[in-house]
């Protein structure tokens, strides 16, 4: 008896997965697409021929974060519009390596003829990449470039190393004639974006690292939290700053808690990068004094574009993309291009 | 409650017919359920049912099935391992380190496995000696461990690049059409021994007894301590072959991977059967356990499903296996 309700269970729950499969299959770009068939046939030999209609897997690092759902958004929709199908997978966490490399072979198996994928490590998922790419899947990277950048086959992403320069001077002009004293809130230690922000930001305010005007620097991972907190002690240790690097956005929050609660918010450069909507309004808010953004729309819709280009004519783009970046703010310096926030509402990322 | 418990013990003990064994062994319905999944996505996506597919299926649940192994030797005993895939990723970062200069690649083995194993040591004495629940010492660990991995590599991720510790990565193909890795017999003899000492040797018979009624097994004259002691240095010798497995996986030992490979572990040990509240079930269940996660995620990908709704499938088929398994016990003690 009890076998048989424990067989008659697992049966169930697999069919209504199987059936849940069916029913919500995703096939954007739908039935319209004439003799083309659905997917890139994959002959014995392992060869992809261009079918003239792309399957388009993405790989984001994961999938609460809403730089990648705007990516991914963006990415769903310009295929939609180009009638190509679109599949997206991603990782648990940052740093899921292991998730993003069985993203890639289960996207293989499903015969996508182009990868998009923001890598979570630039060197950990390089042999799946590899794989793919024996099977003429073209892979493209976005947002993060791979170590080598030759392990994809292009990188449509933001040169952080300008956008941290970009910062870098916005803060340096708006300190003034006053010599910068710096604290750093820094993202995860080892991460690339993490790395070429503050490189980038050192080359803009014109700085070295081991500077003794920087007078604090800590890791906060990118957490609002964690940022608020590290703040609240760099700024027990060295009151007397008038300049802040962030990393990110919901760091500058946190900063920004940490200074008003000294009454330094006024007295003190808050910058920031990634032009999320929530960043630039803090900007129109005062609560720091610029950001700069980044455009991960356009990295998605370049993809996409590739993609189906290739899926055409078998075309491959190659090398690095500058998607770019711009400085917002409501206080204008001189020789710093920027625009304002009412720009950057319109063309931020939610 | 604890006479009915114990007859039903004894009971257990003294039958032990092939029949009595395939019907009893957890594994069992696990094993169905799995098979027709793999009907399933074999008749729905045009895909699934290809041998290169199948053994990738097989390759993408190695990590996990092996820190899935450990954990079963702890969960028998009635207890918990929080701390085991942190365990695998320091072992993986000191394995990396050591590495890094040329031809140390078994020397960093051998070492990432003494690692594991001590940390599997630490937690059985907190365990046996100090009798600190299993799921509190395990949780100070997972932090503990977790935070000296990212300590011991400045947060960074470390490239693998000697073929010792890249070795269970490498693949071969059978008759010409089915790809393995060298992981994939590797992970297979340890379940085969680790299921020959549980189920027999005098060691194996003494876990589930003491998983299943720690006061009867030590009455009975077993040495309770030092048997769930041996358990956790085994789980934790595990953990560092886990280790192995995951760099031939991803040749890049990352301080924050496998950030869910604890949940996942349990996962797989619960959908093989095994009973959380201990004494019973099979490590060949928790085999089957990892294989129908990964044929769950990669069958329903080929369907096209998003990654969230297989999340929410897989946590439904974790309930339902909990819930069979409370059924099938109230079932016995009436």
């Amino acid at each position: 008896m009890k076998r048989c309700i424990r067989v008659a269970m697992a049966l169930t729950m697999v069919l209504a997965a199987a059936g849940a499969a069916g029913c919500t299959k995703e096939r954007t770009g739908g039935d319209t697409a004439p003799a083309a068939s659905a997917s890139a046939s994959i002959s014995s030999g392992g060869e992809t021929k261009p079918t003239g209609r792309a399957k388009v897997g993405l790989v984001t690092k994961t999938d609460s974060n809403p730089f990648f759902v705007t990516l991914r958004e963006a990415a769903r929709a310009e295929a939609a519009k180009l009638g190509a199908d679109f599949v997206a997978l991603a990782g648990k966490f940052d740093g899921d390596n292991d998730g993003q490399v069985t993203a890639i072979e289960n996207l293989v198996q499903q015969g996508v003829t182009t990868i998009l994928i923001t890598p979570n490590s630039s060197t950990g998922v390089l042999g799946a990449i590899k794989k793919a790419r024996d099977k003429q899947v073209l892979v493209i990277a976005l947002d993060t470039e791979t170590d080598p950048p030759s392990a994809v086959d292009a990188t449509f992403a933001t040169d952080n190393t300008a956008a941290g320069r970009h910062q870098g001077a916005y803060v340096k002009a708006a300190v003034g004639a006053k010599q910068p004293e710096v604290i750093m809130l820094d993202g995860t230690p080892g991460s690339s974006v993490d790395t070429q922000r503050h490189t980038g930001f050192l080359q803009g305010i014109g700085m070295a690292d081991g500077d003794a005007h920087i007078r604090g620097r800590q890791s906060v991972n990118g957490d609002q939290n964690k940022a608020q907190q590290s703040m609240e002690n760099l700024l027990q240790r060295s009151p007397k700053i008038n300049a802040v690097y962030t990393l990110n956005e919901p760091t500058a929050r946190g900063a920004n808690v940490a200074l008003k609660a000294k009454g330094l918010a006024a007295s003190v450069v808050v910058g920031s990068i990634d032009g999320g909507c929530q960043g630039v309004q803090d900007v129109k808010d005062g609560k720091y004094a610029v950001t700069v953004m980044q455009f991960p729309k356009k990295m998605a819709e370049l993809g996409v574009d590739a993609a189906v280009e290739f899926a055409k004519s078998g075309k491959k783009p190659s090398g690095f993309q500058d998607t770019g970046s711009m400085v917002i703010t409501d206080k204008p310096m001189q020789g710093v291009e920027s625009k304002d926030t009412a720009w950057g509402l319109e063309n931020c990322w939610k | 409650m604890g006479t009915g418990k114990l007859l039903e013990v004894r009971l257990e003990r003294d039958r032990g017919g092939v029949l009595e064994f395939v019907l009893r062994t957890p594994g069992v319905g696990p094993a169905l359920a799995l098979v027709v999944a793999i009907v399933v996505f074999s008749l729905t996506t045009s895909t699934f049912l290809a041998m290169d597919n199948l053994s990738l299926v097989a390759e993408q649940s190695l990590v996990v099935a092996t820190m899935a192994l450990g954990q079963t030797l702890v969960i028998l005993t009635a207890g918990i391992d929080l701390a085991n895939a942190a365990t695998t990723v320091l072992a993986t970062l000191l394995m990396s380190k050591l590495a890094l200069s040329e031809g140390a690649g078994f020397g960093a083995l051998i070492a990432g496995f003494a690692l594991a194993a001590a940390i599997g040591g630490i937690a059985g004495t907190l365990v046996t000696r100090v009798k600190l629940p299993p799921f509190i010492v395990t949780l100070g660990l997972l932090t503990i461990v977790t935070a000296v991995g990212r300590i011991y590599s400045r947060g960074q991720s470390v490239r693998v690049t000697d073929p010792v510790l890249g070795f269970l990565g490498t693949r071969q193909f059978l008759f010409g059409r089915i790809e393995i890795t060298y992981g994939m017999p590797l992970a297979l003899g340890m379940f085969v021994l680790i299921w020959y000492a549980l189920t027999r040797t005098a060691w194996g018979r003494h876990v589930y007894a003491i998983g299943n009624e720690p006061e009867a097994a030590r009455l009975s004259g077993i040495h309770v301590p030092r048997t769930v002691l041996s358990v956790y240095l085994l789980a934790g010798l595990v953990y560092g072959v886990a280790a192995w497995q995951a760099l031939g996986r991803v040749p890049n030992a990352d301080p924050n991977a496998y950030q869910t490979g604890n949940l996942d572990s349990i996962t797989a040990v619960v959908l093989g059967g095994t009973s959380l509240f201990g004494g019973r079930g099979s490590v060949f269940g928790t085999l089957v356990g990892a294989l129908i996660v990964a044929v769950l995620r990669s069958g329903l990908t080929q369907a096209g499903i998003d990654d969230l709704y297989q999340d929410v499938a897989t946590g439904v088929l974790v309930i339902a296996a909990v819930a069979v398994d409370r059924f099938s016990r109230t079932t016995r003690q009436r």
